[in-house]
């Protein structure tokens, strides 16, 4: 009966409808799982998020959340007393964490996105300098936030976690692509291992794409040959 | 009124016609914090702004017992839960929810859209126009029937939408285009008056001589770099 009260509208390929069905998972919210088709919305989508018509959208009862981060939070306060927070409890880590989140979206996934889009070895060039800035700033974050504990929430997986986690297996579809380690031990080995820990929570193993049926489907959208 | 060591406790770099700053004095002076305020010349980046914000190099910057905060929307959330009087941001989840997501709207949406108007010309201006009068029908439905978007008092959203109120609004005049004319955003409107008519809002937005001049000086040269094709 509860199954009803909770659902999601994504699609298993989607990074950003990861988020909040790992959120779902680590505060043990049963949902009901509404797959899209890709290449079309459907009505109950175009309903819920007539501003971007995009997924993920989460409905508690027949109240729609959209925007994949802030389901994240919606779904700690709404489920708070059920399994640990996912987000520290200081103002100022909370903030750090809510910064590297809007940082992974508005900069890191940008670069990534673009290294499978990249033409020539220039352009190419230039978005691994990206990344690798990127990474490292990452590298310094989690060290800062994780405070020695595997995770950047801490003892458990949490809002940062799971807002750079859920790009991890289109992380690697990439670097297959491009023939690239982008995530790369030698240069970034705390982020390296995080990633390991963070792909065997019980909460991601579930909801986390097969690097091969991902890499089908890259190919499927992306038809583009890469050089 | 507060002790000097704690006016030193909390700093902010900012920049007076910049409404992602503006936003930070608006949300700090509601909460009767007392901060120093550091102008910066973006032009000419202060090295204490680059230490502080290395990642974005860009104001505004709260520092706080010695450490800095960057994103605007970061710091808005940051400055609510650390003074708890005149909350910003709803207590219910779901109201909580819905603000976020319109800030992120007004910043992602809204400004990104808008911003192009300036430089161009004709048929493609025009599209500009509709595409950001689209955008803001959004919020213009938002607020039917409350005085705020945050309803009875200011609210996250208003204080991120000043954008709109006092920047947007104010270039209309520059760019010559009525971007959010009454006839067609009488709530938008009704709204900006309510804004005038709250004492922290006047206090803390841009004196309008000023700011006028300001935006026709600035969007004179972003017309003219992209004119010249250095964009």
């Amino acid at each position: 009966m509860a199954r009803s009260d909770v659902k999601l509208i994504g699609a298993w390929a989607s990074p950003f409808v990861m988020r909040p069905r790992i959120a779902l998972n680590l505060k043990s919210v049963p949902y009901e799982f509404l797959q899209e088709t890709f290449g079309s919305k459907s009505e109950l989508l175009l309903k819920s998020n007539p501003v971007h018509k995009k997924i993920p959208v989460l409905l508690h009862g027949d109240k729609p959340v959209c925007e994949s981060n802030i389901i994240v939070e919606y779904i700690d306060d709404t489920w708070s007393s059920s399994g640990p927070s996912m987000l520290p409890s200081d103002p100022y880590d909370r903030a750090m964490a809510r910064f590297w989140a809007a940082y992974i979206d508005e900069k890191w996934f940008v670069a990534l996105k673009s290294f499978l889009k990249a033409g020539g070895e220039e352009e190419k060039k230039a978005v691994i300098a990206q990344l690798e800035e990127g990474n490292a700033f990452l590298e310094k974050a989690f060290i800062d936030c994780s405070k020695g504990k595997p995770f950047f929430n801490g003892d458990n997986i949490g809002y940062l976690d799971i807002a750079l986690g859920c790009f991890l297996a289109w992380l690697r579809v990439t670097e297959l692509a491009v023939s690239h380690k982008i995530l790369d031990e030698a240069k970034t080995p705390s982020l390296s291992k995080w990633a390991e820990n963070f792909c065997n929570d019980p909460a991601v193993k579930p909801v986390m794409p097969e690097t091969a049926k991902l890499a089908e489907f890259a190919k499927k959208i992306f038809p583009k040959p890469q050089a | 009124m507060a002790e000097r060591s704690d006016s030193e406790e909390v700093k902010l770099l900012g920049m007076w016609a910049s409404p992602f700053s503006r936003r930070i004095e608006i949300a700090l002076t509601l909460k009767g914090v007392s901060y120093e305020f550091s102008e910066e010349d973006i032009t000419n980046k202060s090295s204490l702004l680059l230490q502080l914000n290395p990642v974005y190099k860009m104001i505004p910057v709260l520092v706080h017992t010695g450490k800095p905060i960057s994103e605007s929307l970061v710091i808005l959330e940051y400055i609510d839960e650390t003074w708890r009087d005149n909350p910003i941001l709803p207590q219910d989840p779901y109201e909580k929810a819905m603000a976020r997501f319109w800030a992120k709207f007004v910043d992602e949406q809204i400004y990104v859209t808008a911003m192009k108007v300036v430089g161009k010309i004709g048929e493609e201006r025009d599209a500009v126009v509709e595409a950001t009068r689209d955008l803001l029908m959004f919020l213009e439905k938002e607020l039917v029937g409350k005085d705020f978007f945050g309803g009875r008092s200011l609210g996250f959203v208003d204080i991120v939408a000043t954008l709109v109120a006092f920047w947007l609004m104010r270039t209309e005049e520059i760019v010559g285009v009525k971007v959010v004319p009454v006839e067609k955003f009488p709530e938008i409107h009704r709204w900006v008056k309510n804004l005038l008519g709250n004492d922290v809002i006047k206090k803390c937005i841009p004196p309008e001589d000023e700011h006028l001049q300001y935006i026709r000086a600035h969007v004179i040269v972003s017309s003219c770099v992209l004119s010249l094709g250095f964009v």
